[in-house]
């Protein structure tokens, strides 16, 4: 499904602040799989997903999805096949237009715009339909400009807008991070129910352990850039994983 | 009086072209394009130079559009290609088309009373109000196309507009040489209606096409009767009304630029500030309450 081979990245080539995240790194993940990305901070987690969408560019090394070498494509000829979801719920969305404007916009994604109308009568109904499924009340707000919903609902449009073309990898980048707990359950919930309805390989980043054991298949925790653990998410315990964090940090520190 | 208006109302829509040109790049790409000040005159420049060899007035002017539009490419290339921050590239556009403009006719000032211009088929009144709503229309509609909907996005969020699989470069593009376009076609218009192109005529020119964008947005400000060029035109009329009974009162015309610059300073330092200034009385008002509350409970506790 996605294969990540020889990757190498690092910052600040060639001064004295020179950091490397990534070197050789490589990597497979199974179609219909949710993988749970964790790690501390530093850990290059951030810097894969970001050179998986194409907004970093790695200094080496072959990304393979579908098979299909999108190494050399730009971040928009990616996003036909990746959909992301980011920490921050305005990241997703455009603030200043309304959800039916946005939902329309992400209708689209992929494809050619051109100058025909973009908001078409038709569609609507189908839109009314996928924000219910939400069951959140957006459905009544279709002509509300998003920079006034919560953080919650914006993210939850968000969620929508990124799966609506049904991506054939879905990155989520902490994306319950900003959100309130119950909020955050609300949204993990549904991410959940929209990976397995439309079946979407999905990796996602988190720092929350119960939740990245909870909603995943499989855990991946990285220092370093190397992958430190890997296992299936139903044979992982929470106390396993903070134990690792504190003996690496231990190590760290000494 | 009453011609005063009128005349205020003709170049109040003539600004008005140049208000919904500013109107796309500082409202939409929420981005200040200091090429203004150059195109403006580009665009009076262009339209002497064409009607001075014989072409129509009418393709003259909608020809200062197209050409103006290179003005706006021009600061594209310098903000994207070459990665200079888009108010210095604004600002070398400007700084580039001064001697442009001096090189397309030879000098500084062209008199245009010999020759033909859109004005002499009927009332300007009437001739402005047609070519306003004319482009205030088009521009409504091209907004609500798939392009136009992406232009306001990348103004709006510039990832959002890549994870669509579109090149937001591509917007920022389309939106500099539009709003060039149409500031160059303002400068046409005004130089046919004042019988000349001069090479001043840009001075101070971006003020006046924010001070019109400030004040149409504070007309009636939470309704939505009036969309943003509605209200781009609306304050490009307003601002030259006010300016023309300023100058009726006794004004200096000389006066008027800093004039201008002091609105523009008022209404922005007013949306930035009154917020602020609302909430500090609100404390103010809660802290008197938190105090009386702690001497009643003072009170309480003595008896």
């Amino acid at each position: 499904m996605l294969t990540i081979q020889g990757l190498s990245k690092k910052f600040y080539k060639g001064t004295e602040n020179e950091i490397e995240v990534f070197n050789n790194f490589n990597l497979y993940i199974e179609e219909n799989k949710c993988t749970a990305i964790i790690g501390p901070n530093g850990c290059g987690k951030s810097t894969l997903l970001n050179i998986l969408a194409g907004s970093i560019l790695p200094d080496s090394g072959r990304i393979i999805l579908n098979g299909e070498d999108i190494s050399n494509l730009s971040e928009e000829n990616r996003s036909r096949l990746i959909g992301r979801v980011y920490q921050d719920p305005s990241m997703g969305v455009s603030p200043s237009l309304t959800i039916l404007e946005n939902m329309s916009l992400a209708d689209k994604k992929g494809e050619k715009f051109t100058l025909r109308r973009l908001v078409k009568k038709n569609t609507i109904d189908k839109y009314v339909e996928i924000l219910k499924s939400l069951d959140l009340g957006l459905e009544h707000k279709l002509n509300t400009k998003v920079k006034y919903l919560s953080g919650g609902q914006r993210q939850s449009l968000s969620l929508i807008m990124a799966t609506m073309k049904h991506p054939d990898l879905l990155l989520l980048d902490e994306h319950t991070a900003a959100l309130d707990p119950k909020t955050s359950y609300i949204i993990m919930e549904k991410t959940k129910e929209l990976i397995d309805k439309y079946k979407i390989t999905t990796i996602m980043i988190s720092h929350n352990m119960k939740d990245a054991i909870r909603y995943s298949d499989r855990i991946i925790m990285l220092n370093k850039g190397k992958i430190v653990l890997d296992k299936p998410s139903k044979n992982t315990a929470e106390e396993e994983l903070i134990e690792i964090y504190r003996t690496k940090l231990f190590e760290q520190i000494a | 009086m009453n011609s005063l208006i009128i005349t205020s109302i003709e170049q109040g829509l003539i600004f008005a072209v140049l208000a919904m040109g500013i109107f796309i790049t500082y409202k939409i790409l929420d981005m200040a394009d200091l090429s203004v000040e150059g195109t403006f005159p580009f665009g009076a420049f262009i339209f002497a130079k064409l009607v001075s060899t014989g072409v129509n007035p009418f393709v003259s002017t909608i020809l200062a559009f197209g050409i103006g539009s290179l003005a706006g490419l021009m600061t594209a290339v310098l903000f994207i290609k070459l990665k200079i921050k888009p108010l210095l590239a604004g600002i070398l556009t400007m700084t580039t088309l001064y001697s442009i403009n001096l090189r397309i006719n030879g000098k500084s000032n062209i008199p245009l009373f010999n020759f033909e211009s859109v004005f002499d088929i009927g009332p300007a009144l009437l001739i402005l109000v047609v070519t306003v709503m004319a482009i205030k229309i088009t521009l409504d509609q091209f907004l609500k196309t798939e392009i136009g909907y992406l232009l306001i996005a990348t103004g709006d969020n510039e990832s959002l507009v890549k994870s669509l699989g579109a090149n937001s470069n591509k917007f920022k593009t389309i939106g500099l040489m539009l709003s060039n376009g149409l500031i160059a076609f303002s400068g046409a218009l005004m130089a046919q209606y004042q019988g000349f192109a001069d090479i001043s005529m840009g001075t101070g020119i971006i003020v006046i096409g924010l001070a019109s964008i400030i004040i149409g947005d504070t007309i009636k400000k939470d309704s939505s009767i009036f969309n943003s060029t509605t209200r781009a035109i609306l304050g490009a009329i307003i601002y030259k009304i006010i300016g023309g009974i300023a100058i009726d009162l006794g004004l200096s015309p000389n006066d008027l630029k800093a004039i201008s610059a002091i609105i523009v300073i008022i209404f922005i330092a007013y949306n930035n500030l009154a917020s602020d200034f609302l909430a500090s009385i609100k404390n103010k008002g809660e802290k008197k309450y938190a105090n009386n509350t702690r001497i009643i409970e003072k009170v309480l506790q003595r008896h």
